[in-house]
């Protein structure tokens, strides 16, 4: 149960993550200069080609590694870097590339007069992204930002390989010290399986809220 | 003092008193190699309406879209209020405005109204209506509320105030639009072609609302293709061709004596 808490705990922390850096690297695709253009295209593709496993392995041992060797480098101490730290980070660095792309593309879907009424309006760019760009592309966000959110609480377990205690390391231990693998191997997917459902259930609710101002497709069939 | 101030001053129906609410002088736009004006000049005194016809391609839109700076001016003074558009050439070599505070708070004097409406559509009627006065102008949200149904009422949506956009008519959502413009008091109400997108049956509630609020004595200025309701609203018609003010004057002279040979043969092909 720690296991699953601890699991959660990166998905949720990973996925916030994943979307700061996704709106902002949505906005940076979309309106920033050619530098940053460039810079965001290099992140996405490099980290949507590597498999995530291999992003783990190298960014949370040499990322570690690196961040000691500058503060030692300047001076300071050595600091353990905490393993929910490092995966939330890790793992939100990853899920940033991919929902980068998902924002992108709904944002691109919002109909252009509506930004371009608010600007024409006198709202500064800030209240824009606030008021109009985030919600209006809420409804087209939702399918791949809930993609995105259940491939997070899986890649939890990748932590494993770095020893971070969640889900999946949980049940090998007690597996292991049991010899009752069916039975836990089972209770996780099971436990995978209800986050999934309940996830579902919310992310329904949150899509239909999102969706508030168009009509059903159904009535257009 | 310009030819264009001196037109509108002579025509008679301008207010030569009031102030001056738009200036715009010698207004250049490129886009990239197109040259689509090409040195346009305009002016609008407090409760003139000023109607921009021409062909398609004329760059009636483009000048309209210059003055709140949704296209930004490749060259030309823009004045609104009397305030002078402040303009810089960034890396490119394009020109951008040198104070975006100074833009939003020219924009949020000047009403637009679109030809797709562009209501913000996860929002109701009066969410959109509040928006502006609510987020930009810091007034306060019931005092917004109430002012907003008014405006609602007066567009005969009062009843449709907490639907969705998508669930209305083009024409409704139009006249909600009109409402969302009014609602932030503006100065100067901008129409870019406010009854293109709509349906011929639609049109005529559209243009009523429009032509309330010029009896009234509002300033605007209004891009259009209905002929009609332009020689009945203007104080002052202005005949764009292929980037330039081919012909300018009170609607009556533009419609019914006409003097260059395009104008006179748009007004025969169009009516």
């Amino acid at each position: 149960m720690l296991g699953l808490l601890h699991s959660l705990e990166i998905a949720v922390g990973a996925t916030i993550v994943g979307l700061l850096i996704g709106i902002c690297g949505a906005y940076g695709k979309l309106y920033g200069g050619p530098v940053v253009r460039d810079l965001l295209a290099v992140y996405t593709t490099v980290v949507r080609a590597v498999p995530e496993l291999v992003l783990i392995l190298l960014l949370y041992y040499a990322g570690t590694d690196l961040i000691n060797q500058v503060l030692t480098a300047i001076g300071y101490q050595r600091v353990d870097i905490s393993g929910l730290v490092a995966g939330i980070a890790v793992l939100g660095f990853c899920q940033g590339a991919y929902s980068t792309e998902v924002m992108r593309g709904a944002i691109l879907a919002i109909p252009q007069g509506q930004i371009e009424a608010a600007r024409a309006f006198g709202m500064s760019p800030g209240l824009l992204l606030r008021r109009i760009t985030l919600p209006a592309m809420l409804p087209f966000a939702i399918p791949g930002l809930a993609n995105l959110w259940l491939i997070a609480t899986k890649d939890t377990a990748l932590l494993a390989v770095v020893g971070f205690f969640e889900l999946t390391l949980a049940t090998r231990q007690a597996a292991g010290v049991t010899k009752a693998y069916l039975i836990f191997y089972l209770a996780a997917g099971v436990l995978y399986l209800a986050v999934t459902l309940f996830s579902n259930f919310l992310l329904g609710r949150a899509e239909k809220w999102a969706r508030r101002g168009m009509p059903s497709v159904k009535e257009a069939r | 003092m310009s030819a264009v101030e001196a037109a509108a001053v002579s025509s008679g129906k301008a207010q030569s008193g009031a102030a001056e609410a738009i200036h715009v002088e010698n207004l250049h736009k490129k886009f990239g190699q197109l040259h689509v004006l090409k040195g346009v000049s305009l002016s609008a005194r407090d409760g003139e309406v000023i109607a921009i016809i021409g062909g398609s391609g004329s760059g009636k839109s483009t000048l309209l879209r210059c003055i709140n700076c949704l296209e930004n001016p490749t060259s030309g003074i823009i004045r609104v209020n009397g305030e002078e558009i402040k303009l810089k050439a960034d890396s490119h070599g394009h020109t951008v405005p040198a104070d975006r505070r100074q833009i939003e708070r020219i924009r949020s004097k000047l009403g637009m109204v679109f030809q797709n409406f562009n209501l913000w559509s996860h929002m109701t009627l009066i969410e959109n209506v509040i928006e502006v006065p609510v987020h930009v102008l810091g007034v306060k949200r019931d005092e917004a509320i109430a002012q907003a149904e008014k405006l609602l009422a007066r567009v005969g949506l009062a009843e449709k105030r907490d639907v969705y956009p998508a669930y209305l008519s083009g024409g409704q959502q139009q006249r909600a639009a009109i409402a969302r413009a009014l609602a932030i008091n503006p100065r100067v109400m901008l129409f870019d072609e406010p009854t293109s997108a709509l349906d011929p049956e639609l049109v005529g509630e559209v243009l009523k609302v429009i032509g309330d609020l010029a009896r009234e004595g509002r300033t605007m200025v209004l891009v259009t293709h209905e002929m009609k309701f332009a020689r009945e609203v203007a104080t002052h018609v202005v005949y764009l061709y292929n980037g330039l003010v081919e012909e300018e004057g009170p609607p009556e002279q533009i419609f019914g004596a006409p003097k260059s040979e395009r104008l006179k043969q748009f007004i025969r092909n169009i009516g």
